[in-house]
């Protein structure tokens, strides 16, 4: 019946499971002219917001000293697959603190793998 | 020219093949029924006369109403429109499929209700300064000066009831279309609220 829900469920993907403060390697498609290629984003995954097919994710990563932050849509196609390099420990849902600090202030602790 | 009769659902976002999202409105399209077709000879233009949203109950159609349906031999509507339209007979149905992606099509609705505001959501007036001793802030200024035209001119804009009103948006693109569910993907905003019904025409 609800049809709003059934169109979203079409676009519906699944990338994997991460978490905020997780280092991540997104691999995004990349067109030039006609021929299409993929690029690799890594870096520190600092917030993730919305529900559903309009959730999406935001990872900075500091390039050349330059903090460069990009915002992929969970579902979108343009994704091909996403990495985790470390998984992060943290206490907050979104990491804009990290913003405003440089070298070893801006690293995350590493989450310790309890092994049963 | 074609026409159909629709019903807005609500708004979501979806992708297209190269990747980018679009925001677009759901709207139930059709299937409409031809009630009537109306000629030249006999009604001095043409144009068919649609049905959109069956009424199930026989009780909520008056007795003009049945009359009409019941001389076509056809079931009742609750929304009937005309659209200047040929080649269509009695009881023929008008689905999606005469619409394509790619499209460029006006929607006519009725639009939210907003009751009554005053003049800078309603006429865009810019109002006055908030601090620096201000003490004008969203009130309409001078109407007229007293000399010339010592009146209010007419159509001055002034407060009063927004909203609830006929609006067309025109240059609308359709994203796509889901023929098995009667669905239209319009580019966009559409006016109204959700339920609200729309007339669809291609073309601007």
């Amino acid at each position: 019946m609800n049809m709003i829900g059934a169109i979203e469920e079409g676009f519906k993907r699944d990338v994997g499971e991460f978490n905020i403060g997780d280092t991540i390697k997104v691999f995004v498609k990349v067109v030039e002219g006609d021929k299409e290629r993929i690029q690799p984003f890594q870096g520190v995954v600092i917030s993730r917001k919305g529900s559903g097919t309009r959730e999406t994710f935001m990872v900075r990563k500091v390039s050349f000293g330059v903090g460069v932050e990009r915002i992929f849509p969970v579902c979108s196609p343009n994704i091909d697959r996403v990495e985790i390099i470390k998984k992060g420990d943290v206490r907050r849902a979104k990491l804009y603190y990290l913003r405003g600090k440089k070298g070893k202030s801006a690293k995350i602790k590493e989450k310790e793998i309890i092994s049963e | 020219m074609t026409g159909i009769l629709g019903r807005k659902l609500g708004m979501t976002q979806v992708f297209d093949e190269s990747g980018k999202m679009w925001p677009v409105t759901v709207v139930e399209a059709g299937p409409c029924c031809v009630i009537q077709v109306k000629t030249k000879e006999k009604d001095g233009y043409e144009a068919v006369k649609v049905g959109f949203f069956e009424i199930k109950k026989e009780k909520k159609v008056n007795k003009p109403l049945k009359g009409i349906f019941k001389k076509a031999g056809l079931n009742a509507y609750k929304i009937l429109k005309e659209f200047p339209m040929g080649d269509l007979k009695v009881g023929e149905m008008i689905t999606v499929e005469k619409f394509q992606k790619g499209d460029v099509i006006s929607a006519t609705g009725i639009s939210k209700g907003k009751g009554f505001q005053g003049v800078i959501k309603r006429h865009n007036y810019a109002g006055g300064p908030a601090s620096h001793g201000s003490m004008f802030y969203r009130a309409p200024g001078s109407i007229g000066a007293s000399s010339y035209p010592s009146r209010v001119w007419k159509n001055k804009g002034m407060p009063g009831h927004m909203g609830s009103e006929r609006v067309t948006v025109k240059n609308l693109k359709i994203i796509d279309v889901k023929a098995d569910r009667n669905l239209l993907l319009i580019l966009g905003a559409v006016p109204g609220s959700k339920g609200t019904f729309l007339e669809i025409r291609k073309g601007v």
